[in-house]
C-alpha cells in the first residue's frame, strides 16, 4: 500500500489532430498539477488537502473548464460549480452558480466544514463566500476571448457545446447522436489516497459552453460526479446528464461494496455499462493505494501517479508513461 | 408482472405530540393522494403521470412542506425543489430555488421533457417555468400563517448549529411514548415540535411494470438561502430505475452522503436483494447517525417502505387490494 493520486481536465471527443500549440499546454498543465499534488502527497498533506490544492491550480488554469478558463451561459456569463468529499468521515460540500469565486472547490470545502449544509447554490452560495471571506473578482476575471468565441460560434451552431478545446466545426460527422449536439467535454478532478488508505476527491467545473442560466450538471452533485468513502475515491466528467442518471461516482463505489469487484473492474463496469458510449471519463482511486482512469469518449485529459514509482499523462487511449 | 403500486409519503420525522386531529387531516390528505393516485393507475395512466399527478395534489394542499405551506429560508421567504425520474430510460429532471412556480415537480418533469438539461435552478429555473408557460403565483401564496410562527420559533431555538447531530443513545426505544425522551427529540438540529417533515413525494409502479420516482419540498425550516438539500438530488431523495423507484425525507445531509435512493436501487442490482430488505438495508447500514425514512417500489408490483425517525406520514396500496395509511411504526 502506498499512496496515489490521478487527476483530469476534462473527458470528450478530443480529436487526434488537436494541433500541438493547444495540446502542449495542457499537458504541461497536467504534469504540473500532478507535480504538486505528488509533493504535498510525499510532505504527508491530508488527502482532502491534496484534492483540493490540485484542484485549486486546474481551476487557476485558464487551459481548463473551471474557474478562469470557465466556458459560458448562453448570456455570455460564468457559473462555476464544485464539490469535495472526504472519505472516511464521507463529509462533503457542494457549490453551484458562482459568479465571482476565485476558487469554487475551496468554497465547497467551507460549506462543508462551516455550515450545518452540504450544498449552497447562486445568491445564497455567493453571500456565504463574502461572509467567509473567501477571494473573490469581478465576474469578467473568469472570462477568456477564446470562450466568447466558443459561445459566439455555439450560438451560430445553434447548441449547447461542452468543448473547450477546438473551435466549432460545422462537420457534423464527429457529432454524437445526441440531439443537443453535445460534443466535447470539460471538468477538473482529482482523487488522492495517502499511505493510511484515507481517500478524497474532488471535482469543479463551468458546465457547458452556451448552456441554459441556471443549469446544473453532474460536478457538483454527490454520487454523480464526485464521490468518495473508505474504499475508493472518484471524480468523473462527461456529459452531466448521462453521468447523473448513471450516479457514476456512487456505482464505482458500490460496485466495489455490494459486488466485490476490484477497483479496475468497478470503473470498467460504469463506464461500458452505466453511461451510453461517448458521454463519460473518470479518474479513481482505492484505500488500497489502485489506481484507475477510464473513458468511453475519444479521450481524457489525465494523469496519475503512485508511491511505487507509476506514473501516466495522457489525452487519448495510448498514454504515455512518463 | 406484478400488477401495479404506488406508496406516499409527506416526510418522516414526526412530532409525537401532535395533535389528533392533525394527524388525522394527514391522513385523509395521504388517502385522498393514494385514491388519486390509484384511479390514475386503473386508468393506465403511465407511473411517471402518476408520480406527477400525485405529488401536485401533495404540494397544492398546505398540510405537507412543499408548495403551498412549504417551509421557509432565515429570511422568511419560500425556496422550493423538486425531482423527477422516469425507471425505464433513467430519465430525470430536478429544479432548486423557486419562488414562484405553483407546481414544482411539474416544471422538473418539463426540465426532463423539454429542455436539454436535467437540473435548473434559481433564476434561470424561474425564466425557463415563464418559457414553459407554467403557473406561477406570488411567492406570498406558499407561505402559511402557521410557518410564519414555526419560523420565529426556530430562530428563537437558534436551531442550525454547525454541529446538530444529538447521541441518538436511548431513541429506539422512545416511541412507545417515552415523554421524558421528547424534549430532547431532533430532527436536522430543530426541536421535533418545530421541524416541519421534509419532504413530499410518492413512487409508482404501473402495470406495465415500469418504475417512477418524485420528490418536492421546502427544504429546512430556517434553512440559509440557496441551501440545497436531497430532493432535487437524483440519487439521494429521488431514484428509479428498470428494477425500482424511490423517494426519500428526512435529513437532507444524511441522505446525500449516504446516497441513500440510488443504494437502494444498487444493493437490488448488485448484491441481489428483494424491496424490502434493500429498504431495511438501506436505513440501517447506509445513514450513520443520520435520520431518514424511503418509500419504495419494484418493477414486481411490490411496495416498502422504511424509516429509522419517530414516524413518517406515508400510505401505500397494490393492485390486489391492500391499502394502508399511517404515521407511527
Amino acid at each position: 500500500m502506498g499512496w496515489a493520486i490521478a487527476l483530469h481536465g476534462g473527458a470528450g471527443d478530443i480529436p487526434l489532430s488537436l494541433p500541438l500549440e493547444r495540446r502542449e499546454p495542457r499537458e504541461a498543465a497536467l504534469r504540473h498539477c500532478l507535480q504538486i499534488g505528488v509533493a504535498a502527497l510525499q510532505t504527508k498533506r491530508p488527502p482532502l488537502d491534496v484534492v483540493e490544492l490540485v484542484v485549486r491550480e486546474l481551476e487557476n488554469n485558464p487551459n481548463f473548464n473551471a474557474g478562469r478558463g470557465s466556458v459560458l451561459t448562453t448570456d455570455g456569463t460564468v457559473e462555476m460549480e464544485a464539490c469535495i468529499m472526504d472519505g472516511n468521515t464521507k463529509k462533503c460540500g457542494a457549490v453551484s452558480g458562482l459568479t465571482t469565486v476565485v476558487n469554487p472547490i475551496s468554497l465547497a470545502r467551507l460549506v462543508m466544514e462551516k455550515t450545518p449544509h452540504i450544498y449552497l447554490a447562486f445568491d445564497g452560495a455567493e453571500a456565504f463566500a463574502r461572509e467567509q471571506g473567501v477571494e473573490t473578482v469581478d465576474a469578467s476575471h473568469f472570462i477568456t476571448p477564446e470562450n466568447i468565441e466558443r459561445l459566439k460560434q455555439a450560438k451560430e451552431a445553434n447548441r449547447v457545446q461542452i468543448d473547450y478545446t477546438q473551435p466549432i466545426t460545422k462537420d457534423t460527422k464527429k457529432e454524437t447522436p445526441t440531439a443537443d449536439g453535445d460534443s466535447q467535454i470539460g471538468t477538473v478532478g482529482c482523487v488522492a489516497v495517502d499511505t493510511r488508505g484515507n481517500l478524497a476527491a474532488a471535482t469543479s467545473t463551468g458546465g457547458l459552453v452556451n448552456k441554459m442560466v441556471g443549469r446544473i450538471g453532474d460536478t457538483p452533485i454527490v454520487g454523480a460526479g464526485n464521490y468518495a468513502n473508505s474504499l475508493c475515491a472518484v471524480s468523473a466528467t462527461g456529459k452531466g446528464e448521462a453521468i447523473i442518471c448513471g450516479t457514476v461516482a456512487r456505482d464505482v463505489a458500490a460496485l466495489m461494496e455490494y459486488k466485490g469487484l476490484s477497483l479496475e473492474e468497478a470503473a470498467a463496469y460504469v463506464i461500458s455499462e452505466c453511461t451510453p458510449r461517448g458521454t463519460a471519463g473518470l479518474v479513481a482511486v482505492s484505500a488500497t493505494g489502485e489506481v484507475t482512469m477510464q473513458f468511453n469518449t475519444t479521450g481524457m485529459f489525465r494523469a496519475c501517479a503512485s508511491e511505487d514509482g507509476y506514473s501516466e499523462i495522457g489525452i487519448w487511449p495510448n498514454s504515455m508513461q512518463n | 408482472m406484478g400488477g401495479w403500486a404506488i406508496a406516499v409519503h409527506g416526510g418522516a420525522g414526526v412530532d409525537p405530540n401532535l395533535p389528533p386531529q392533525r394527524q388525522e387531516e394527514a391522513k385523509q390528505l395521504l388517502t385522498r393522494c393514494l385514491n388519486l393516485g390509484i384511479s390514475a393507475l386503473r386508468s393506465s395512466l403511465p407511473a411517471i403521470d402518476v408520480v406527477e399527478l400525485v405529488v401536485r395534489e401533495l404540494e397544492s394542499d398546505p398540510l405537507f412542506n412543499s408548495g403551498r405551506g412549504s417551509a421557509l429560508t432565515e429570511n422568511g421567504t419560500v425556496e422550493m425543489e423538486a425531482s423527477i425520474m422516469d425507471g425505464p430510460k433513467r430519465r430525470c429532471g430536478a429544479v432548486s430555488g423557486l419562488t414562484t412556480v405553483k407546481n414544482p415537480i411539474s416544471l422538473a418533469r418539463l426540465v426532463m421533457d423539454k429542455s436539454p438539461h436535467s437540473y435548473m435552478a434559481f433564476a434561470g429555473a424561474e425564466e425557463f417555468a415563464r418559457r414553459q408557460g407554467v403557473a406561477l403565483v406570488d411567492n406570498q401564496y406558499f407561505i402559511t400563517e402557521e410557518n410564519v410562527g414555526m419560523l420565529k420559533l426556530a430562530k428563537e431555538a437558534n436551531s442550525i448549529l454547525f454541529d446538530y447531530r444529538i447521541p441518538t443513545v436511548g431513541l429506539e426505544t422512545c416511541s412507545a411514548g417515552a415523554a421524558s425522551v421528547e424534549a430532547a427529540l431532533q430532527m436536522n438540529g430543530l426541536p421535533i415540535s418545530v421541524y416541519a417533515p421534509e419532504t413530499v413525494g410518492c413512487v409508482v409502479v404501473d402495470g406495465q411494470g415500469r418504475c417512477a420516482a418524485g420528490t418536492s419540498t421546502g427544504g429546512l425550516m430556517n434553512k440559509m438561502s440557496g441551501r440545497i438539500g436531497d430532493s432535487p438530488l437524483i440519487g439521494a431523495g429521488t431514484y428509479a430505475g428498470e428494477l425500482c423507484g424511490v423517494s426519500c425525507t428526512g435529513e437532507g445531509e444524511a441522505i446525500i452522503r449516504g446516497t441513500l435512493s440510488r443504494d437502494v436501487a444498487a444493493v437490488m442490482e448488485y448484491k441481489g436483494l428483494g424491496l424490502q430488505e434493500a429498504v431495511d438495508f438501506v436505513i440501517k447500514e447506509r445513514l450513520d447517525e443520520g435520520m431518514a425514512g424511503m418509500i419504495a417500489v419494484s418493477r414486481n408490483g411490490e411496495v416498502a417502505y422504511g424509516f429509522n425517525t419517530t414516524g413518517m406520514f406515508r400510505g401505500c396500496a397494490t393492485e390486489d387490494g391492500f391499502m394502508e395509511v399511517g404515521i407511527w411504526e
